[in-house]
């Protein structure tokens, strides 16, 4: 059982409020991504969570157990370090069998724990080298390893994946996705890249300045970014946002449309503009405009249009957002319904 | 990761440290300070407190104690110049690519570890007599009359054994640092049309600048205190009284307690000036 | 570095440098040398190279004389002695200082340099005159706590430096992986730190095994180290060469050793980690 409920938990760091009273609730077995930019309180409210510092308010219970003061270790809670934090003077079977040691178990029911989760996260051939001599994606596989043994009531993991090249970052990605779907265990996972909360998350928690935007999963948060924060860090590319008299002709101060709702032609359309950069993906093409008589929050905008598209810098084009995928919101930047 | 049961184990376990060094430190050194303000001499069985200022007024206005801090001043100074400069280039050399550099280093090292007597002595005997002393057979081999180093050039003598000692110091640091300069800024200046020389000045001096402040400042703590050196060749005479060691001399000699306290707190004001500037660059450092 | 260097470029470097080498290295060299000759060939005129008849009779007549071994335990037993001493009380202060820092750790490491600043001829007087009181003058135990107190700070710096190293991640992990505070330090903490605090030890050993100041002036006969023993050659029994090499051949030769096995941590502990 893995269910972690946070009740108006705060931290501060001497006169500095990092993390304001905050209230979260984590469901067994769920997927949670803490997403945001870097600064947010995403990795602190981790760390809260793991007890590897103390709240400044509030209560953390995991599984109804009033846990706000249990050390990390008592916790029942394994985590994943950004640094994968492996032991250097420990070989791999032992870095793996290290908390199993510390719990006291026998030396045989050990050596199984140890045997399966190698298999499963191929490391079999590993077993018997230290840390230094792996590469970044068998490190990483390690410190997955040194946790699942321990059959935690829920994972942690902090930006696991940030030392990682992209490719690789992709193949973890998937892996440990599928290790969710095949342990059903709660992991808590932080990052500042919100393609992976997009891709790993059953709910996403969007943090700024220690406070939380939105609470929701990945398609809520795509198509209903509560405010102009998480409309602009969700999704990528990122929405276009317009102001002035194109807003006000939908009642709002800022419009947003995402660059996949925008239509593009060569002939006609409600915004012209001027192709600055054509990115060619093959499967997409992403072109980077500068719209004219239009107010926009940034110089360009960005659309999304069909890799065939053999548009190129200088090209003039017309550009109309889609029927019902326009996003309103007020003055203060809260989405209008 | 602070959790408050961890800070508060830390502070025990901090206490011992901070609590021995508290003792070391201020004991004595109060001790010194009231010595300092008293007539004391124990051989004469005088021991008269207290008598203000008037030890370090007699020691300030003695003679020795201008001559004595000259003599440091021109020793530091002196090893100083000799070690730094030898040191920077020594170091630069070491750099290149040479055959067997693993070996010139531990040849170039090797005096650091000597202890001063031994060093001292070695100098003092085998090549600084005038006799029987190598220099005095490379002399003679040339036709020079032989020089009593040690009478004739006391101080330039001393200056000499300790920067013999020293000079490994420095190069070790200073090489230390010049390993740490990126080849790739070098190869930037280089394409950016600087020469040698003005790589030198340009992109290793300043990169050196602060090695080099902290061998300066490292070296002056251990040579205001340099003793064994004096201690087994000199005994202070000709000249080559320091302060530590007029100090010393006051203090177990002629038994001057009152007087000998007062050098020594002035000894550790001097030291405290100098101490100054080099905890500013380690405190730096500790930031970072 | 890592760029094409010229032949002639190199020779004439590695000439150069192995010139200046076996200058500097020369006075060891030589009274290495002359502990192997005779008196008489000590002094010849002109100077005897290698080709003299090796004896070792010098190194007996030192031990048989002045008791050299005597002089070597006691430096052995201060040297070790104020090592062990000092780094017991400096691993739990450099690991409390590096892995729970409070406000104020920096301030306590500062202060703590300070006292290494200190000159020793400050407190000369008070240290004889506690050492009377205590009736500790010439005795192992004085000149360990003193010595130990005087490298106090270098070994607190040398280890904080070092345990600052060790990601705290890593700890932090073991804390999750259920590992209290004993079996943090005995699992994790020390093997990892483990080449940090002999690399301190080695540097320690060759300080306290060099020190010159409070081994000539705290100790007469009984506790008196090699220091004191070499110093004594000063007088006109300095005369005769070949023994006086024998001796200071003896008592640099285990040093110079463990100082070329640590010279790469020497920078770091002598600078108080301000060069690395």
């Amino acid at each position: 059982m893995g269910r972690i409920t946070l009740d108006k938990v705060s931290k501060s760091f001497g006169e500095v409020n990092v993390i304001p009273p905050l209230d979260l609730t984590i469901e067994d077995g769920e997927f949670v991504v803490f997403v945001g930019p870097s600064g947010c309180g995403k990795s602190t409210l981790l760390r809260l969570i793991a007890g590897l510092e103390d709240v400044s308010g509030g209560q953390i219970r995991i599984d109804s157990q009033d846990a706000t003061t249990t050390p990390p270790a008592k916790r029942g809670l394994a985590m994943v370090f950004q640094s994968y934090a492996l032991y250097p003077h420990m070989s791999v079977r032992k870095n793996i069998a290290f908390p199993l040691k510390m719990a006291g178990m026998d030396q045989a029911e050990q050596e199984k724990r140890v045997d399966y989760a190698a298999k499963v996260l191929n490391l079999a051939d590993y077993i018997d080298r230290r840390p230094g001599q792996l590469s970044g994606g068998q490190r990483q596989r390690v410190a997955i390893g040194r946790a699942i043994v321990r059959e935690p009531s829920a994972f942690l993991f902090d930006e696991p994946l940030s030392n990682l090249d992209a490719a690789l970052r992709v193949n973890m990605r998937l892996e440990i996705s599928e290790l969710h779907n095949n342990l059903k265990t709660t992991m808590i996972y932080v990052t500042h890249d919100q393609v992976e909360a997009m891709t790993m998350a059953d709910k996403i928690v969007v943090l700024q300045a220690g406070v939380i935007e939105q609470v929701g999963s990945p398609l809520e948060l795509y198509q209903t970014p509560r405010n102009l924060f998480v409309a602009g860090f969700i999704g990528s590319p990122k929405m276009n946002f317009f102001s002035g008299q194109e807003a006000a002709k939908h009642d709002a101060a800022t419009i947003g449309v995402r660059p996949e709702h925008l239509d593009v032609s060569t002939s006609e359309g409600l915004w012209k503009a001027k192709v600055g950069v054509a990115e060619h993906l093959g499967s997409d093409t992403f072109l980077y405009v500068h719209p004219e008589g239009v107010e926009t929050l940034e110089d360009t905008v960005t659309v999304r249009v069909d890799g065939e598209m053999a548009l190129r810098h200088g090209d003039e084009v017309w550009l109309t957002p889609q029927d019902g995928k326009i996003h309103r919101f007020d003055g203060a930047g809260l989405r209008i319904a | 990761m602070a959790t408050q049961h961890s800070r508060a184990a830390a502070r025990l376990m901090n206490a011992p440290a901070v609590f021995v060094l508290l003792v070391w430190m201020l004991i004595p050194l109060c001790m010194t300070i009231y010595f300092s303000f008293m007539d004391y001499r124990p051989l004469r069985g005088v021991a008269d407190c207290c008598v203000g200022f008037q030890n370090y007024e007699r020691f300030i206005t003695s003679s020795s104690f201008l001559s004595s801090v000259a003599t440091t001043l021109i020793m530091v100074g002196g090893i100083l110049a000799i070690t730094v400069i030898g040191g920077v280039l020594l170091a630069l050399l070491l750099d290149q690519p040479i055959w067997g550099q693993g070996i010139v280093r531990i040849l170039v090292i090797a005096p650091f570890f000597v202890m001063p007597t031994v060093s001292a002595l070695v100098w003092k005997n085998m090549f600084m007599n005038p006799v029987n002393g190598l220099f005095a057979y490379l002399w003679k081999f040339f036709g020079a009359t032989p020089i009593d180093w040690l009478s004739e050039l006391p101080l330039f003598s001393i200056i000499w054994i300790v920067s013999w000692q020293w000079l490994p110091f420095a190069t070790l640091i200073l090489l230390t640092a010049v390993q740490s300069l990126s080849s790739e800024q070098l190869e930037a200046s280089e394409m950016d049309g600087a020469g040698a020389l003005s790589r030198f000045t340009y992109i290793i001096l300043p990169h050196l600048g602060r090695a080099i402040t902290v061998v300066i400042l490292i070296q002056t703590i251990f040579l205001l205190s340099i003793f064994a050196e004096i201690f087994v060749t000199t005994n202070g005479a000709f000249g080559t009284r320091t302060l530590t060691y007029l100090v010393y001399q006051r203090v177990l000699e002629s038994q001057n307690i009152g007087l000998g306290s007062a050098g020594g707190i002035l000894a550790v004001i001097l030291a405290n000036i100098v101490a100054i500037f080099l905890m500013r660059i380690v405190g730096k450092n500790l930031d970072n | 570095m890592a760029r094409a260097v010229t032949t002639q470029r190199k020779v004439i470097a590695t000439a150069a440098a192995w010139t200046i080498g076996i200058a500097i290295f020369f006075p060891i060299l030589w009274t290495v040398l002359t502990s192997f000759k005779t008196e008489a060939q000590a002094i010849a005129d002109p100077p005897v190279w290698f080709g003299f008849d090796w004896t070792l009779e010098n190194y007996e007549v030192v031990q048989e004389r002045s008791n050299y071994f005597r002089f070597l335990m006691n430096s052995v037993i201060i040297a070790v002695g104020s090592t062990v001493l000092g780094l017991l009380i400096a691993i739990p202060s450099a690991w409390s200082m590096a892995f729970v820092p409070g406000k104020r750790t920096k301030d306590v490491l500062m202060w703590m340099l300070s006292t290494k600043m200190l000159p020793a001829v400050g407190v000369l007087f008070p240290i004889v005159l506690i050492a009377r009181f205590l009736d500790l003058y010439d005795t192992h135990i004085l000149l360990i706590v003193v010595l130990m107190l005087m490298n106090l700070p270098i070994i607190i710096w040398m280890l904080y430096t070092y345990f600052k190293e060790i990601p705290v991640d890593i700890l932090e992990a073991a804390r999750m992986d259920g590992a209290s505070l004993r079996s943090e330090i005995i699992y994790v903490l020390t093997p990892m730190a483990l080449p940090g605090i002999a690399s301190t030890m080695l540097l320690n050993i060759i300080l306290a095994w060099n020190e010159a100041f409070w081994t000539l002036n705290l100790t007469t006969t009984k506790a008196a180290p090699l220091t004191a023993f070499i110093a004594s050659y000063s007088s006109p029994e300095g005369l005769f060469y070949a023994k006086l090499s024998a001796a200071s051949t003896m008592a640099i030769a285990p040093i110079l050793i463990m100082g070329w096995f640590s010279q790469k941590q020497l920078v770091r502990g002598l600078t108080f980690g301000a060069v690395k």
